[in-house]
């Protein structure tokens, strides 16, 4: 076990000091990373995908309580960290703002709002306006979002004051002549209660109308980590057949060491390089890309798995192939069809059926699932499914690739 | 004293190919042993069988009465290879290199640092120990190729061909070194197709060719083969006109062989310098230009043109 381990220690030295296989295993994909998030507008403030502190202008010019008690609910500390709200006077300069997408959204709430709400008697309609911005549509929904709500507890507030007042005048416990003075306090005692219920709140949201804040870079980072680890596994198995032809591999195999002690060191070398690697780009993508991964323990397992499931196709590749180059070529290739039948680059629960069948005998499948849900929230039980699915494309790989070796005898020449 | 190595009858075949067709020889503890042979003889194959890398075909090979086929491990233990490719790693140090390779070896602790230090000293790189195998000449990555051989003190050596491709100052090192490697009680094993270095070194010469042993003794058992005979060695331009003057050199009386290798015509006499005058005039008559001559003492070179009608370097 300890040559295993040496030879394996050895060849992960050889690969990280190796610039060019750097440049794949750890500079392609981080800035892959870095160009999706730049297209999708992560770090510009612009992305659909991030939600928080999304810059709101409201203008009151109601001067009522519910024209108040709404510029309380935007202003509540339950929304602190999801809107960053300004307060205004002009509603052309408010949506001037929005034009200049300064602003994801501006919420005119016009002069007459509470008066309109609290009329017991026919009046005039006053809506309040969501002024929205079309390039932040996901920031902007939010917003409307906050609004309804806050309309709807109005709306139920204001049914319930009618239907309270009418039973308590057919019942004649008041005069008729009481009852527009008794609406508009049960109608204040509403609006007040509602906005300090806080109408919509982050859990809330997440439970209702609005997805949960997804960061698309927990989607991104991981598939380019994934089609990448492609890269080092076809690395690692060029290099067993590089060492056979540079002469390597037969100097140690008159060493005392066995052919499966060299090319189970081998093996070790790869995986190591293969965890080394996601562990890298893992931590590399949540310290200076704030992303979140999920369970760490869970990320660790999951990342053992997906190496595991990777090594093996490294490994096969390695025993079908005659020279160095053939791996490489094949092993780029294999990078890339995985890449995109895996879903490192989309999520392939759009695609048709028969597409994600074949993306079942990819790594990045299994692999990709699993940091979704981890990504999500989820614990250990989110990953049980890609883990056993990683696991067991492992083990049959591996199983047909000693089966390969021992029927020709040792590696193709 | 039973050999350090045995070899009976040893054949390997690759496919319907003969590479080694019956080869037999022994070697004694604390000599040095030369293949000599052309490329292409099945010197390589053998060492490779040898080294336990190859199963032989068939017949028996022992080294230090272990059989590399049943006992491939006892054997490695007892073996030091040094492969004609330099088979390092470019990207670790020179120092890296023979701590790995002396860990292959079952060395650790002090006794692989201590022995590391030593081998650096031995093969003049201690200086640059800390540097990338990479950064180094031909000739210093042969020196780590052959130090690597030499980390667990084998008791028997084998040396592919070390110093193919290597400049004269490294050769010479090198012969210096597996001189003194041989003082200090190793038996080696020196495959070469230079027949100077087997001339050098050997205490026994076998000569290969085709897969065949065909000669084995010390060097004066070789070259009594071919009688007093001398060698007569003309240096002359290349061309048509040389291989007809080879051929018409053999129809003078006296000649006993006559073979030419690029520039080099080699013929084979009793006395060399009655035939020197009837070849002048041959080259001339043929308009071949002769750019030196020398007489040379009966040698290994001769041999192989007595028993293979080629020269060695064919």
């Amino acid at each position: 076990m300890k040559k295993i381990l040496l030879i394996g220690w050895k060849d992960v030295r050889l690969v990280f000091r190796d610039r060019a296989s750097l440049i794949l295993m750890l500079a392609a994909p981080f800035l892959l990373t870095l160009g999706l998030g730049l297209v999708s507008g992560r770090f510009s403030g612009t992305s659909s995908s991030v939600i928080s502190s999304i810059p709101v202008i409201i203008v009151n010019q109601d001067g009522g309580q519910l024209g108040d008690a709404l510029v309380e609910v935007f202003q509540s500390a339950d929304l602190d960290e999801l809107v960053d709200p300004t307060l205004q006077t002009d509603a052309g300069a408010a949506r001037g703002a929005v034009n200049a997408n300064e602003s994801a959204a501006a919420v005119i709430i016009p002069a007459g709002f509470t008066d309109s709400v609290f009329a017991i008697e026919e009046a005039p309609v006053v809506e309040i306006e969501v002024y929205t911005n079309p390039e932040r549509p996901t920031s902007s929904s939010v917003i409307r979002a906050i609004v309804e709500g806050f309309l709807n507890q109005v709306e139920l507030g204001r049914v319930n004051g009618i239907v309270t007042i009418t039973q308590l005048i057919q019942n004649g416990y008041i005069q008729t002549a009481d009852a527009a003075r008794l609406g508009n306090e049960i109608g204040q005692r509403s609006a007040q209660d509602g906005s300090q219920e806080a109408l919509i709140t982050l859990q809330g949201r997440a439970d209702e109308s609005v997805d949960p804040p997804f960061d698309v870079l927990a989607y991104m980072a991981p598939g380019m980590a994934l089609m990448f680890l492609m890269y080092t596994v076809a690395n690692g198995g060029r290099s067993i057949l590089a060492e056979q032809t540079e002469g390597t591999l037969p100097r140690l195999l008159v060493a005392p060491v066995t052919m499966a002690q060299a090319l189970a060191g081998k093996a070790v070398g790869i995986f190591f390089s293969g965890m080394a690697q996601m562990l890298i780009l893992i931590g590399g993508t949540a310290l200076l890309f704030q992303i979140s991964w999920g369970n760490w323990p869970a990320v660790i397992v999951l990342v053992l798995a997906a190496v595991f499931g990777a090594l093996g196709w490294g490994l096969l590749l390695t025993v079908m192939a005659k020279t160095p180059s053939q791996v490489a070529n094949i092993g780029s290739a294999m990078m890339l069809a995985f890449g995109i039948l895996g879903g490192s680059f989309y999520d392939v629960q759009a695609m048709p059926g028969w597409f994600r069948w074949f993306g079942i005998i990819t790594p990045n499948y299994w692999a990709l699932q699993g940091f979704t849900n981890l990504a999500e929230g989820d614990g250990f039980a989110g990953i049980a499914v890609p883990v056993a699915g990683l696991l067991a494309m492992g083990v049959i790989l591996f199983a047909l690739t000693v089966f390969l070796f021992l029927r020709r005898g040792g590696l193709r020449r | 004293m039973a050999p350090i190595l045995e070899v009976r009858n040893l054949v390997k075949n690759y496919g319907s190919t003969a590479a080694v067709k019956g080869v037999s020889f022994n070697i004694e503890e604390g000599e040095i042993f030369s293949l000599l042979g052309p490329n292409g003889a099945g010197k390589t194959t053998t060492i490779s069988v040898l080294s336990t890398l190859l199963a032989p075909t068939s017949g028996d090979v022992r080294v230090g009465g272990h059989s590399v086929v049943s006992e491939p491990m006892k054997v490695r233990n007892l073996i030091g290879v040094v492969p004609q490719e330099i088979a390092l790693y470019d990207d670790l140090t020179a120092h890296e290199n023979l701590i790995f390779w002396g860990q292959m070896y079952n060395l650790s602790g002090k006794t692989l640092t201590d022995r590391v230090q030593q081998v650096l000293q031995e093969i003049e790189l201690a200086d640059r120990a800390k540097d990338r195998v990479r950064t180094f000449s031909g000739g210093m990555k042969r020196r780590v190729n052959i130090g690597v051989g030499l980390l667990h003190r084998p008791r028997l050596l084998f040396m592919d061909e070390p110093t193919v491709g290597i400049d004269p100052q490294s050769r010479r090192a090198i012969l210096d070194s597996v001189k003194a490697l041989n003082r200090q009680g190793m038996t080696v094993l020196y495959t070469t197709h230079y027949m100077e270095e087997a001339q050098e070194l050997s205490d026994r010469v076998g000569i290969i060719d085709h897969g065949e042993l065909i000669a084995l003794g010390t060097q004066n058992e070789l070259t009594r083969q071919v009688g007093e005979n001398d060698a007569l060695v003309l240096e002359v331009g290349e061309g048509e006109n040389v291989r007809q003057l080879c051929e018409a050199a053999k129809s003078i009386p006296g000649v006993v062989e006559s073979d030419t290798s690029g520039s080099t015509l080699t013929i084979i006499a009793p006395e060399a310098e009655e035939i020197l005058a009837p070849v002048i005039v041959q080259a001339n008559a043929l308009n071949v230009k002769i750019h030196s001559v020398a007489i040379q003492e009966p040698n290994l070179e001769a041999v192989f043109l007595h028993l293979t009608g080629r020269a060695l370097r064919d």
